[in-house]
């Protein structure tokens, strides 16, 4: 099916499950997994992108439109990830943290297609700006602006933008909620925040696959 | 440290003084001698000019790109991965063998006579003798570029590994890679910008001295002509001090061939930083560029592994009896070292004694300056820290010859106690970059539970600050006694040829061709640092033993 599945991924570390996830999320679908901190959360993060350290056991599978992207290499999963904290690269300007995100096959139309995505943002004229001169709801924008012109077929979001205040933060939640909808993006939250569980609007679940009620 | 406030506040001040003083009426010790058109004139005049020029230019650029190409390429290709451990743990003891030990090392192994040959013999190659070949010494000076190489590329490494935590490099690392770019590219895109200001100086450090190295450069580099710098030692402590202008003229022009190429490599820097920038914002992902991960890891240990090996050969002809070409192993016998063993002897403790002096002095000045900068929230500036790189960007030749005529004027201070000053200049900077930074990540709410128990800054510094930095502290002396064990042209000079070190015997005996007695001396120089290294790393875990919380994980 399209979308993201987990089959049957299950994760140890010795003798302890950190993971045990059965789900399907389909295009423009959220799915949380809510936990305390120490609760398998990153791991399975890791798990998804594809950057787990080799002390963990990892079994199952995990297809995103069909193809088995469990063995693949980051970078060859086309898997969108958003961190607590923008890493906007401080050596480049705005139009270059962009640049950087889109394909280089676009040539011909790079500048065109950045200041347009920049403009849907509310951000237009933003390019040649030094991302240090940016509000954080600003960078916030730009992060996600950037991981979405790489044209990732999902969205993971790691505490997304917890270092925002919280009017800032419902807001930048509520935008990349909505981008994923619109670009039918399967979106994995990850959080211990029952707020952006409950913004999220999907099946909530613990990273051993019990279901939260929010 | 119950020194009276003012004078502890002051230190940090006179370390620096202590540091750039000597280095710059050195400089102007030995420049001025330059400023005479005799002297120019038989510079200018001497046939060897141009070769020693290209070879100090040639060898000093292709060593340090090099270096620097293969211990970033390390990182990139490695970081985060299980066998960096592996690779970590084979370059660092490399870190404390004195250059001119490795040198020595690699000259035994690639000798027409050396162990590659007798490898390959007779079975592959014919040969029943050494062959007449010049693999040493060649006139390109691609021996010299190997051992430089291999010896500055685990100190890079070790920079870059500390420089790392600073610009978050994983997590770029993995952004990069979610955002589908190969490994190589995105470190070369996403954190080498940052990192590169962090390394800077140690990487002009290395092309300085590749560029001006003498004991490498004697050892492994072409002898006629020799190096700029080679020559100019020659000159310099040439008896009839009939060459001292001519040898003057060519250390101004050592000088100003190092500060042009560090603008030119400062240049290259920012074409270079602009580059990659452009480069980012085209979004080209350059997988096939992770091709290079392999030859770039296979070179690196090919190249660790040869300084391995070298040093072997060394020890081994330190216990050879008869060892004829092409046989891969000699006769054993302990004649050697009973021959050499008093001589051994006084030079293992005229070294021992200049380690430890300056070692000694380095650390009471480094503590007192991390302790005034800690109690007086003193923090060091760019302009500081370019300040303690001094010593070790200028070239030792520029400012060398014209401390020992000032300390000879100054008749104050002769043999140990003058070289081990001159140490000093060239440890205390290693020292202050080893201890700073576990220094300033101590704990300071242990400090400040010690205060609201009534415990007064002296106390909070012998009781828990220094027992608790322990290891820390020792590493850093044996890294102090690693680099002066190491030092060749300070001893050299400043002891005016009459205090013999391990190294300065090593080399002088290198050109006899007793490979024997060479190898046992340079086989000491090796394991004096080692020692100091095993000590650092030993002693914490005794002393500690019942504190499970001090010993490393």
């Amino acid at each position: 099916m399209t979308g993201l599945v987990l089959d049957h991924l299950t994760i140890r570390q010795g003798d302890q499950s950190l993971v045990a996830l059965t789900a399907a999320i389909r295009p423009g679908e959220v799915l949380t997994i809510m936990g305390a901190s120490g609760s398998g959360k990153s791991t399975l993060l890791s798990a998804l992108i594809g950057t787990l350290a080799p002390a963990f056991r990892c079994e199952g599978r995990i297809t995103l439109n069909d193809r088995d992207v469990t063995a693949l290499p980051t970078r060859a999963r086309r898997i969108g990830i958003l961190f607590q904290d923008d890493l906007l690269f401080p050596h480049l300007s705005v139009a270059g943290n962009l640049g950087f995100g889109l394909p280089a096959r676009h040539r011909s139309d790079r500048a065109a297609r950045i200041d347009a995505a920049l403009a849907e943002m509310d951000l237009a004229g933003f390019g040649p700006r030094d991302p240090a001169t940016l509000s954080g709801g600003q960078r916030a924008r730009v992060a996600l602006l950037r991981t979405l012109l790489a044209e990732p077929q999902a969205l993971l979001l790691d505490e997304p933008f917890s270092r925002l205040d919280a009017g800032l933060r419902s807001q930048i939640r509520t935008l990349v909620f909505d981008r994923a909808r619109a670009d039918g993006l399967p979106v994995i939250l990850v959080t211990h925040d029952p707020d952006d569980a409950r913004a999220a609007g999907g099946a909530v679940l613990s990273p051993l696959g019990a279901r939260i009620s929010t | 440290m119950r020194l009276r406030a003012g004078l502890l506040r002051q230190v940090p001040r006179v370390t620096v003084l202590l540091l750039t003083l000597p280095v710059l009426a050195g400089l102007a010790g030995t420049l001025i001698p330059a400023a005479n058109p005799a002297a120019l004139r038989a510079l200018a005049n001497w046939p060897g000019l141009e070769g020693a020029v290209r070879l100090s230019l040639v060898s000093g650029i292709a060593s340090t790109l090099l270096a620097l190409m293969l211990s970033l390429g390390l990182v990139a290709a490695l970081l985060e991965h299980r066998s960096f451990g592996r690779v970590q743990a084979l370059l660092s003891p490399l870190l404390s063998v004195p250059h001119a030990a490795a040198a020595l090392g690699l000259a035994f192994l690639i000798a027409p006579s050396g162990w590659i040959a007798r490898m390959l013999s007779p079975w592959a190659t014919g040969w029943t003798t050494p062959p007449d070949l010049l693999i040493l010494n060649d006139p390109m000076g691609l021996a010299l570029i190997v051992g430089l190489t291999a010896k500055e590329m685990p100190f890079l490494l070790l920079m870059i590994l500390a420089a790392l935590p600073q610009v978050d490099a994983n997590r770029r690392l993995t952004l990069a890679a979610s955002l589908g770019y190969g490994r190589i590219a995105g470190f070369g895109l996403t954190v080498l910008p940052a990192l590169y200001p962090l390394i800077r100086l140690p990487i002009y450090a290395v092309l300085a001295y590749a560029m001006t190295s003498v004991e490498m450069a004697m050892i492994l580099g072409p002898s006629l002509p020799p190096g700029l710098s080679v020559q100019i030692t020659q000159w310099m402590t040439d008896p009839s001090l009939a060459h001292r202008g001519t040898a003057a003229a060519a250390a101004l022009l050592q000088l100003v061939l190092v500060i042009a190429t560090l603008a030119l490599w400062h240049g290259a820097e920012r074409l270079i930083r602009r580059a990659l920038r452009r480069q980012a914002a085209r979004g080209r992902r350059a997988v096939p560029l992770d091709l290079l991960r392999r030859p770039l890891i296979t070179l690196s240990v090919v190249l660790a592994a040869a300084l391995f090996a070298g040093l072997a050969g060394l020890s081994l002809w330190s216990v050879a009896g008869l060892w004829p070409f092409p046989d891969l192993l000699p006769d054993w016998t302990l004649t050697t070292w009973t021959r050499v063993a008093p001589d051994l002897l006084t030079t293992t403790g005229t070294t021992l004694t200049l380690a430890l002096l300056s070692t000694g002095a380095a650390l009471g000045l480094v503590l007192s300056s991390l302790e005034a900068e800690h109690r007086y929230r003193l923090s060091p500036g760019a302009g500081a820290m370019a300040l303690l790189y001094l010593p070790l960007i200028m070239p030792q030749v520029a400012f060398l010859p014209g401390l020992q005529i000032a300390a000879l004027r100054l008749g104050a201070m002769e043999g140990v106690l003058a070289v081990a000053s001159a140490h000093l200049i060239f440890v205390l900077p290693y020292v202050y970059l080893s201890l700073a930074a576990p220094y300033r990540a101590f704990d300071p709410r242990i400090a400040l539970q010690a205060t609201a128990l009534g415990a007064g800054p002296a106390r909070i510094f012998w009781t828990l600050r220094l027992p608790m930095l322990l290891s820390a502290v020792l590493t850093a002396a044996a890294v102090g006694v690693a680099v002066s064990v190491g030092q060749y042209l300070p001893s050299l000079l400043i002891g005016g040829g009459r205090v013999e070190t391990l190294t300065t015997e090593a080399i002088a005996l290198s050109s006899g061709g007793n490979r024997r007695i060479v190898g046992a001396y340079a086989l000491l120089q090796m394991l004096l640092p080692a020692l100091g290294f095993a000590l650092a790393i030993g002693l914490p875990r005794l002393v500690f033993r019942h504190r499970r919380g001090m010993l490393p994980a």
